[in-house]
């Protein structure tokens, strides 16, 4: 006799049933324009972010601990790693302005300019990794002062 | 193979010691909030442009039962837009770090197998790409909207609500199923499950509670470089937000402008006193009038702000000109009624816009001749705009040519 496929909780299925209900309505109404352009950009998001976006930075950020980690200051990745990913969210939610894509419609909606968008997000940057390496160099400072003298 | 940790669908492949049910939970509890507030805030902004009245409003015409909450937009307290849309989308953009860090620890559930283990699960995985693409979506939308990037396909209006219903429907679910465990799981204060557990954790780089301080310190960060396109004495501080920074001009017409009069296509040989009429309809049929002929009516002042649909907004202006109830009572309705107001822009969503009776009614509602003692400058709506307390900016019309009142 073949399996039978569980169904599982028949309260999660009403649920769900429910909420594709919902999802439909709104959503052939979000698709009502350019559906393919819509279901791209719907779906896109999901896949990019999660298999693109995410094993990248993963990436960088397990590259960083092994380098960190064969010069033998593992516990320094918290000084790398913070200012790092403050820097590229800022990056990654600012793009348009700092890339200066958008610069003539910025500029000719709003009557400013896009030009100061980069500078800032570089200064930004710089007092970021600046003040980790100053938070870093203060510690291994203290930690200095409170080592007992070498043995001779 | 299963369980080959080369392969992100086995658990050994995914290492950080920081996944656990514990962390997931407290991110999940703050998106609950969260992303409820930015819903509830972006029902409203979709009733703030009275969508209901009349079509010129109205970017979602088959909206059917999805506009069942709709209400008659009020005109006080005239900061009431101001604070709703500056907390949807300063809100906003101060989750984006939670979400990527749920997302985050939730990924080995993407890759595991098997794909479902019943019905009822292979149903709410299929919801799960409508909530992931769904926050992706609306968060995305939102994001390059308010920097002017219109790259996504269609307008914004209908895409972002939509959207919006379509991601609330599968967050509701999802809200419904987890939201006991992760209630109990941050009571516990520990994971409650070994789901998402790494089998074979790397040293730790980070304590769980420091991976946390992380995420809400980059919200933090977010927060502060944005909330200040909401104030003009803190404006300096929104670093890198689209009306942050410096004013566009000093004295007093200097404030943030929204579409410049060069963006909107305004001819000054159009504007000039000569050219310019105010084409006002009624009742009692039409009048056309000067500047001057304005400037004779009584004149009102009303200290009112600017607030658009994308996040920013001024202090109040000091706004002078002719009250819109008279206005109305020019041609014959001495009880307000709506009226549809139409700019000199050729182009754009919003070159006519309709405000309801109360609206006009309302004592501070002005078509504007002055700004802050000035003439109005050309790109805030030189000869006249509309200014209306607690109305979205794009109803605010600038540069009005005509104004027929009636029931719309």
């Amino acid at each position: 006799m073949p399996r039978r496929v569980p169904v599982g909780s028949p309260l999660q299925l009403l649920l769900l049933a429910c909420s594709f209900a919902l999802a439909g309505y709104a959503g052939v109404r979000l698709l009502a324009g350019d559906w393919l352009g819509v279901a791209l950009w719907f779906a896109g998001a999901a896949v990019l972010h999660d298999l693109v976006l995410l094993p990248l930075y993963g990436t960088a950020d397990r590259a960083a601990v092994r380098g960190l980690d064969a010069a033998g200051h593992r516990e320094w990745t918290p000084y790398v790693r913070v200012p790092a990913m403050l820097s590229g969210l800022l990056l990654l939610i600012w793009f348009p302005l700092i890339a200066g894509l958008v610069d003539e419609r910025y500029r000719s909606a709003t009557g400013r300019s896009t030009d100061g968008f980069l500078a800032r997000w570089l200064l930004i940057t710089a007092v970021l990794f600046g003040g980790s390496a100053l938070l870093l160099a203060l510690r291994l400072r203290r930690a200095a002062k409170h080592r007992p003298p070498a043995a001779h | 193979m299963r369980d080959d940790p080369r392969l992100p669908s086995s658990p050994g492949f995914w290492r950080s010691p920081v996944r656990g049910s514990w962390f997931t939970s407290v991110l999940g509890l703050v998106l609950l909030v969260g992303i409820t507030v930015l819903f509830v805030t972006g029902l409203v902004s979709y009733a703030a442009y009275n969508p209901n009245l009349a079509p010129v409003n109205d970017q979602t015409p088959d909206k059917g039962i999805l506009g069942f909450y709709l209400f008659s937009w009020p005109t006080g307290p005239p900061w009431l837009y101001r604070l709703t849309q500056g907390t949807h989308v300063t809100l906003g953009i101060t989750l984006i770090p939670v979400l990527l860090a749920k997302l985050w620890s939730v990924v080995p559930k993407l890759f595991a197998l098997p794909p479902a283990r019943s019905l009822a699960h292979a149903l709410e995985r299929v919801s799960l790409l409508l909530l992931v693409g769904g926050a992706l979506f609306e968060f995305t939308t939102g994001v390059l909207n308010i920097q002017l990037d219109y790259v996504f396909p269609g307008s914004f209006y209908p895409l972002h609500f939509y959207g919006a219903w379509v991601f609330i429907a599968a967050f509701v679910a999802h809200a419904v199923l987890k939201t006991p465990t992760a209630l109990r799981t941050v009571r516990a204060r520990r994971d409650t499950t070994t789901e998402l557990v790494s089998p074979r954790p790397d040293p730790p780089t980070v304590s769980r509670r420091g991976a946390l301080w992380t995420v809400g310190g980059s919200s933090l960060l977010l927060f502060a470089t944005t909330v200040g396109q909401n104030s003009d004495a803190l404006r300096r501080t929104a670093l890198l937000a689209p009306h942050g920074g410096a004013n566009p001009g000093s004295g007093p017409g200097g404030f943030q402008i929204n579409k410049t009069a060069a963006y909107a296509g305004i001819d000054p040989a159009e504007t000039s006193e000569q050219a310019w009429r105010l084409v006002v309809t009624g009742r009692t049929g039409s009048v056309r009038l000067s500047r001057a002929d304005l400037l004779g009516m009584p004149l009102y002042s009303a200290a009112l702000p600017i607030a658009c649909v994308e996040g920013w907004s001024t202090a109040d202006q000091w706004w002078r000109g002719v009250r819109l109830r008279d206005l109305a009572a020019l041609v014959g309705y001495d009880d307000p009624p709506d009226v549809l107001v139409e700019s000199l822009q050729r182009h754009g969503a919003f070159r006519r816009g309709a405000l309801r009776a109360n609206q006009v009614a309302d004592p501070r509602s002005l078509l504007a001749l002055h700004a802050n003692g000035e003439d109005l400058t050309p790109d805030h709506g030189y000869p006249a705009r509309v200014i209306v307390p607690a109305a979205p900016g794009v109803l605010n019309t600038k540069w009005v040519g005509r104004m027929t009142f009636g029931d719309l």
